[in-house]
């Protein structure tokens, strides 16, 4: 681990430990709301809403530890990163989400999520990549309705086949 | 002499020709993916659970026993090779077969990795047929309570007591508790934390989980920091077979490795890890060769790949007599019987002998495949890793999506998948350990059915949890393991021993 990232320095705040410290505890607060809608039918024992709460008293202390931790600068040190390529598959994945969503058909959406992140890892040639992207899927779709027997989700390029 | 005759009768039932073929393609397949780089052998057989679906059941475990043992070759190959460990137990692999290969010993290293997880991996196996008898005689007298205190010493155990910091690691168990929670309530049918999503009644499915935090996470983390420059792809040069020299250094590190890894493998202690650094660590102290070792040393591949594989076997020990997954990769195995309404345990022994055994058989049959289909077919496994980095990792992606929009082509469950990715990509980047998520979300339920059954039992008293003379034990044995980090975190510990 060699950067020249801020967190190297001991004994300073790291803001990201912060943050995922009140993450945790707010899981916690929705276990917990959440807990409350429950009714305890056991007689004897416990009920559903019991493992809800032990576990939100654990995110808790855990939270705690976690601050402490941040507060202290004990997190271990982080290499820069890209977000450019990161936001690149997650756009991927939400357009072959969407795609999906709206009936577009197994090959277009794995075309999609290729193509992104292709690029994402540093190509720039998104035309050569969307036909390998086309032909890969239409492979794997084929493969898997007719020798599997598992049905994919269907859109107007499965129709065609 | 039973252990001979059900080991007899589970041959049997493993070379049906039908069952050869799966144990092959398991083999083929589990070599292929784990030989990818960042693929490990848990996100192995988590890709490829779909593909065995549409199996009876023996067969697909006769196949993911071939996956399980090919994902671990693979992962070492690709330690030797490009230096980049699929998870923590090939580091120390890595660590010299890497430089190794740097020398144009690339082959000698791949061949002392082969034959030595198929030596440690034959001697653990026979330990654990015979081990497993024997535990499972003592589990079946377990209570609800006993179960429960044992699961609570897995999760401390995998969470806090091995990894670089105990806060960390139980952070990641609570969230896969949380997760486990999500769901009906199987004792009294109410919802919790579905907020109102039909889809997530039925919880969260663990491949779902474990491809979105392995596979999806993997690339996200490994896209985001592709700036710093990757590692090359080391050529292998020279002769693929080892001298009489490599063979000599080599077979006393073999069976070393098997004394360290199938032990701590089959305690409920998590991880082949430990294992894989001590083993490293002894063979540094012990070899004739200490000037070789950070440059190259055999001894140091030898070791440590046999002590993986050992305690890979040895992690089956928990899973098939007590039902306890104790790595990510034995949760995804869980998962896969699961998907059978199968529950490994003392009962699975005595209702399916068959299939239990069958299996234990198929490990040896899939450990001899590897050694015959490997060395030969190193050719081929070089060429999958010379695929181009961005058509590598979008494959890998079209791959752990596929498994998923084949089984719940939903918004819902593709969203989910996404999010553990973004989940597993921040918790690599801020260092938390992600196998204790899986395990949480696996154990975390069965944990609670058997608190709730205990105290049931006991008409409310929690006292039953410390009358049952095991179930206080073990629960004995979690707080100190949940302690002793701490007390000794001045002391040096375990990881001290990593450089």
């Amino acid at each position: 681990m060699t950067s020249g990232d801020p967190a190297q320095w001991p004994r300073r705040v790291d803001r990201a430990g912060v943050v995922i410290a009140a993450l945790l505890a707010g899981l916690a607060a929705v276990l917990v709301f959440d807990a409350r809608g429950l009714s305890s039918t056991a007689m004897y024992g416990m009920g559903p809403e019991a493992m809800p709460v032990v576990i939100a008293c654990g995110l808790g202390l855990l939270a705690i530890g976690n601050l402490i931790d941040a507060l202290r600068g004990n997190l271990p040190a982080r290499e820069s990163a890209d977000p450019v390529p990161v936001v690149l598959i997650l756009v991927g994945l939400a357009l072959l989400i969407a795609i999906i969503g709206f009936g577009g058909g197994f090959i277009l959406a794995t075309s999609a999520l290729f193509v992104t992140t292709s690029a994402a890892f540093g190509r720039r040639a998104i035309l050569v990549d969307s036909i390998i992207a086309l032909v890969m899927s239409t492979l794997i779709y084929l493969a898997f309705d007719r020798l599997l027997t598992l049905s994919l989700p269907t859109g107007p390029l499965e129709r065609l086949l | 002499m039973d252990t001979f005759a059900a080991l007899a009768h589970g041959m049997a039932v493993a070379v049906q020709p039908m069952n050869l073929l799966y144990a092959l393609i398991g083999v083929f397949l589990g070599t292929a993916v784990g030989v990818l780089p960042g693929i490990g052998p848990a996100l192995t057989v988590a890709l490829l659970l779909p593909v065995t679906y549409k199996l009876d059941p023996g067969g697909s475990l006769i196949m993911f026993a071939g996956i399980y043992y090919g994902g671990m070759y693979g992962g070492s190959t690709t330690a030797i090779l490009i230096n980049t460990p699929g998870e923590s137990a090939s580091m120390a692999t890595a660590l010299e077969g890497n430089k190794m290969a740097k020398a144009g010993r690339g082959g000698p290293a791949l061949a002392t990795s082969a034959i030595g997880s198929f030596v440690a991996g034959t001697i653990a196996t026979i330990g654990l047929a015979f081990l497993a008898p024997w535990l499972v005689d003592f589990a079946v007298r377990f209570g609800p309570e006993d179960y429960f205190a044992l699961m609570c010493v897995a999760f401390v155990t995998v969470s806090a007591t091995f990894g670089d910091s105990p806060i960390r690691g139980l952070t990641s168990l609570f969230i896969g508790l949380t997760l486990g929670l999500v769901g009906i309530d199987k004792l009294t049918g109410q919802a919790r934390l579905a907020f109102g999503v039909p889809e997530l009644l039925d919880g969260v499915e663990v491949t779902t989980l474990a491809v979105g935090l392995f596979a999806l996470g993997e690339a996200l983390y490994v896209a985001s920091r592709r700036h710093h420059g990757e590692e090359k792809l080391e050529p292998v040069r020279g002769s693929l077979w080892m001298t009489k020299e490599d063979w000599k250094r080599s077979w006393k590190p073999w069976l070393r490795g098997t004394m360290f890894g199938f032990p701590i493998g089959a305690l409920p202690a998590g991880g082949a890890e430990i294992p894989t650094f001590l083993s490293y660590s002894t063979e540094k102290r012990l070899t004739k060769h200490p000037e070789e070792f950070g440059k190259g040393a055999i001894e140091g591949v030898a070791g440590p790949e046999a002590a993986n594989n050992a305690s890979a076997a040895g992690t089956l020990v928990p899973l098939l007599t007590l039902g306890l997954p104790t790595s990510a990769t034995a949760a995804m195995m869980l998962a896969g019987f699961q998907q059978y309404g199968l529950n490994p345990g003392p009962l699975l022994f005595a209702e399916r002998p068959d299939l239990v055994w069958g299996l234990i058989a198929s490990l040896f049959i899939a450990n001899c495949m590897l050694l015959v289909l490997n060395l030969p077919l190193v050719g081929l496994w070089v060429r999958l890793l010379a695929i181009p980095q961005p058509w590598l990792y979008a494959g890998i992606l079209v791959f752990a999506t596929m498994g998923t929009i084949a089984a719940k082509p939903s918004v819902v469950e593709l969203s989910m998948l996404a999010g553990f990715g973004v989940l597993g990509f921040l918790m690599r980047r801020f260092d938390f350990p992600i196998a204790p998520v899986v395990v949480g979300l696996i154990l975390g339920p069965i944990a609670e059915s058997q608190l709730r059954r205990a105290l049931a039992i006991s008409l409310g008293d929690p006292m039953t949890l410390l009358q049952s003379p095991i179930s206080a034990t073990l629960l004995g044995i979690a707080l100190l393991a949940l302690l002793a980090p701490f007390v000794l975190k001045g002391l040096g510990r375990f990881k001290a021993n990593e450089d």
